[in-house]
């Protein structure tokens, strides 16, 4: 692939990228979240279509329009969440829109040699079983399976280990190699060192739409390598008061939580934040983070540990409850949880609030004091808007984030809880939001900061902490810390003796 | 943007009022249009057919109040329905809900012996109760145990249809209607006072308007209509913000099932004076309700206008079937054939369309498919 240029409204994802692998290897791809490693791929399999490049295969130059076409080339990929049919069979879903198989019982057909493909790479999965009823790991070996029906030489798998317990990670390196051994190609999207080490012939690091590098294994470190994917050292940094500690607002002991799969999502999570401070997390996005800020919101239940909200316990409470004692959250889904997108500003405005008075009096709502609400707050975060009763839906996306701070940070929370605030905003609006975060602070108000973006928690956070797979790895000190110790942590190195 | 022949297809972000009505008036003209074919398969010219109805309904004051009498049920359960849509409720049930306040009328009428000036109040109050009970049950089971509320409501249709159908053959049963399955003519202190030469039962008709004003002013000015609101609009905001969704399905569907009691209630005191078969107690009523609703868009108050629209359907049945001499079921047809066209045009309504200027070349840009 050289010189792929692919952009979305609003960022580049992939800027002049070159990638190349070499028949018989696994080439890992790595990189940080929105990095472009999917964007990339996606584009050799025709899922998407580059703005500018081109593609050679064995030194041809082909179109690839849709996976279809890619198929033809003999490439597979197996995406990250499985798209396999549940009701369904093993053998069902690997004939599934396969060309040239027998109009009845086409099952049949490729029971043979689904057994046989397993028995030559380690691929164990019965083809009669259904999908429901296999672990994440076999079903994806089903994926593969499918994949190497259909005759691919080049498969591309993204994030494999996500979903695989350990030992499952270990059986599918086993399986990858023995597949290079026969003469396919791996690339191998991830983000975690491990695996990178672990597995791979070659290594790709992307950083924000660019190729940082490519190196074979063999001769690089793991530090070397957590520096290209987290990038330089911070270039600006946002004047900052000096940090003035209070009180503990957050307390969170020994947390565990199931994630929606009913998996361990936290693992044991202690920390606490004090009025006056910040304090990141960082941590590549599915680590837990998410389960950490709706666990601490209420809207998860913890199976285990406290969280302590200003001195009191509020642990599964009711997520109203936890609202009305000052805690404000500024969701990381904003279109999904942070607005209702068919109502207007002004109702935006007063969500959370609009049981309590001045909003709501007995059974009515005061649409004075709402209409009155939203004229200030417009004015006072510069919500661009053609007018408070325009439907939120309506509005870019940093001034929908505009109007979720405006209405959490309205009736001065003592903590914000902010998940990834900047995510996905242009530079005016996500300097904004972060000198609006530093005003809270001053303000005294605790504030837990989730990012991904190291460079903004390094500007804004007092103290940040890393997680990964459920676990804090370490605390450090921004100004001590050296972003190759936070990005180890990031990719699964626990923090050394200096804890 | 999308290229269909001459056509030139832009996505709109919310349909306009224009789109809207144009579209749907687009729609009952064609199912207009499928219905002169079904007159003319029966032998009647479809000029003559609509000629004849628009007469004898909308030409009479007979006409006019037959369609008001029929817009009655429709009003009331359609304003239901309204509400519970609005929180993405998918109330299936207003027949069994309307049926529930039928047989609470009926009991207050014959059996409770509570004395005359208090029996009318006393079968509203209980007929609402009644449909209010039925209603609670699915959202019961949607919230605790999320069985899917489409069949609930559905299936709690055909328990009360049984039940009436017991009761009229059973322990209800008539002792002075000489075998037949009614239960007794109510004593007319028990009847709903009606407008002079007609079945109008007036106060089911003004508490019919007074429960769309009502539910107006519940759903843009209170505290229950805005977390209604933000429930059905968005299920992940309403969670964000720690609203009840017990609370708010439970409120939804007492609203809902009980007007469509109160349905129930205006039928048999105020038409039938007694209890009888259950498809001759309501005649589908609670099943147009889900079309007005549709058709009125979340807004109760435009409610009051699809509900006349479908009462005029009813009437015009009643004019198929007497004058034209063909089956009531008719009107079911025109029902379906609305319904379906009203739907086929949804997906219009979030497009412009405009023809494609000759000699321009196509290129497809801005916001294409893919991705």
């Amino acid at each position: 692939m050289v010189d792929i240029t692919k952009a979305f409204p609003g960022v580049v994802a992939n800027d002049r990228v070159t990638f190349e692998v070499r028949r018989g290897e696994v080439h890992a791809l790595l990189g940080e979240n929105g990095a472009g490693k999917t964007t990339l791929m996606n584009i050799l399999y025709g899922l998407y279509q580059a703005d500018s490049g081109e593609i050679y295969l064995y030194g041809k130059r082909v179109r690839i329009r849709s996976p279809r076409d890619a198929i033809r080339h003999k490439i597979g990929m197996v995406h990250q969440h499985f798209k396999l049919v549940p009701r369904h069979t093993v053998a069902e879903n690997v004939v599934l829109g396969l060309e040239g198989s027998p109009f009845l019982n086409p099952a049949r057909s490729v029971e043979r040699r689904i057994v046989e493909l397993g028995e030559r790479y380690g691929l164990k999965v019965d083809p009669k079983a259904y999908i429901w009823q296999l672990s994440a790991g076999e079903q994806q070996r089903v994926e593969i399976i499918k994949a190497l029906v259909r005759g691919a030489d080049i498969l591309i798998l993204d994030e494999p280990t996500s979903v695989l317990t350990p030992q499952e990670a270990e059986e599918l390196f086993k399986i990858l190699r023995r597949m290079v051994e026969e003469g396919h190609s791996v690339i191998f999207i991830t983000h975690k060192l491990d695996e990178v080490m672990a597995v791979a012939d070659r290594v790709t690091v992307m950083r924000r739409g660019k190729v940082v590098a490519t190196l074979p294994t063999a001769g690089v470190d793991k530090p070397t390598l957590a520096k290209m994917m987290v990038g330089r050292e911070v270039v600006f940094r946002l004047q900052k008061a000096v940090c003035r500690r209070g009180s503990e607002a957050l307390v969170v002991e020994d947390l565990w939580t199931l994630s929606d799969r009913g998996l361990p999502a936290l693992k044991g999570v202690s920390f606490s934040v004090c009025r006056g401070e910040i304090l990141g997390i960082a941590g590549v996005a599915g680590n837990g983070q998410r389960e950490l800020v709706e666990v601490i919101t209420g809207l998860r239940r913890a199976t285990r540990g406290r969280v302590v909200v200003l001195g009191e316990e509020v642990t599964n409470r009711d997520p109203r409850r936890i609202a009305d004692k000052g805690v404000a959250h500024i969701p990381e889904e904003r279109l999904r949880m942070g607005i209702v997108p068919e109502m207007s500003v002004a109702e935006n405005l007063i969500l959370k609030k609009h049981h309590r008075p001045p909003f709501c009096r007995g059974f009515f709502l005061d649409l004075r004091a709402v209409r009155r609400f939203a004229e200030t707050a417009i004015e006072e975060y510069g919500i661009m808007t053609p007018s408070a009763q325009t439907p939120a839906k309506l509005l870019s996306g940093g001034n929908i984030q505009r109007l979720i701070l405006a209405r959490e940070l309205s009736g001065e929370p003592a903590l914000v809880i902010a998940a990834h605030p900047t995510y996905g905003l242009d530079v005016g609006a996500t300097e904004q939001i972060r000198q609006i975060l530093l005003r809270q602070r001053e303000r005294g108000a605790a504030i837990l900061l989730i990012s991904e973006d190291l460079e903004e928690l390094v500007s804004l956070a007092d103290r940040i902490a890393v997680i990964f797979e459920g676990e804090i790895m370490g605390e450090v000190v921004p100004e001590e810390a050296s972003l190759e110790e936070i990005g180890l942590m990031m990719a699964g190195e626990k923090r050394g003796v200096r804890a | 943007m999308k290229r269909v022949g001459p056509f030139v297809f832009e996505r709109r972000l919310a349909p306009t009022r224009t789109a809207i009505l144009g579209y749907s008036l687009l729609a009952i003209l064609a199912a207009l249009a499928i219905m002169s074919v079904i007159f003319w398969a029966y032998g009647v010219s479809p000029i003559k057919a609509y000629s004849v109805i628009g007469r004898t309904t909308l030409g009479t004051r007979f006409g006019l109040m037959e369609i008001l009498r029929r817009t009655i049920p429709l009003l009331l359960c359609g304003v239901g329905l309204v509400i519970a849509f609005r929180a993405k409720f998918w109330n299936i049930g207003a027949e069994g809900q309307l049926l529930a306040g039928a047989v609470a009328a009926t009991w207050v009428a014959l059996f409770s012996g509570i004395p005359a000036p208090w029996k009318i109040p006393a079968m509203f109050v209980l007929g609402f109760a009644a449909g209010a009970l039925w209603g609670i049950i699915p959202a019961l089971l949607k919230v605790k145990l999320q069985v899917n509320d489409v069949i609930s409501t559905l299936m709690m249709n055909y328990i009360m249809i049984y039940i009436v159908d017991w009761l009229i053959h059973g322990p209800w049963k008539g002792p002075t209607m000489r075998g037949f399955a009614y239960t007794d003519i109510f004593p007319k202190d028990a009847w709903l006072p009606t407008l002079p030469l007609s079945r109008v039962h007036w106060p089911t008709l003004v508490i019919g308007v007074a429960a769309a004003i009502l539910a107006v002013l519940i759903l843009n000015r209170t505290r229950l209509g805005y977390e209604i609101r933000v429930v059905g609009e968005s299920e992940g905001a309403a969670r964000y913000a720690g609203i009840n969704f017990l609370r708010v399905s439970l409120a939804v569907m007492i609203l809902s099932g009980g007007l469509a009691g109160l349905a129930g209630v205006g039928e048999v005191a105020g038409i039938h004076h007694r209890l009888l078969s259950p498809t001759q107690v309501s005649m589908g009523y609670g099943y147009t309700a889900i079309i007005v609703a549709w058709l009125a868009r979340g807004s109760p108050g435009v409610a009051i206008v699809t509900s006349l629209f479908f009462g005029l359907i009813f009437a015009a049945g009643d004019v198929i079937k007497t004058v034209l001499r063909m089956p009531f079921q008719v009107t079911g047809v025109l029902n379906g054939l609305i319904l379906f066209f009203l739907i086929g045009v949804e997906p219009l309504m979030h497009w412009r369309v405009r023809l494609f200027p000759k000699g321009e070349r196509w290129t497809g840009k801005a916001g294409s498919s893919g991705s």
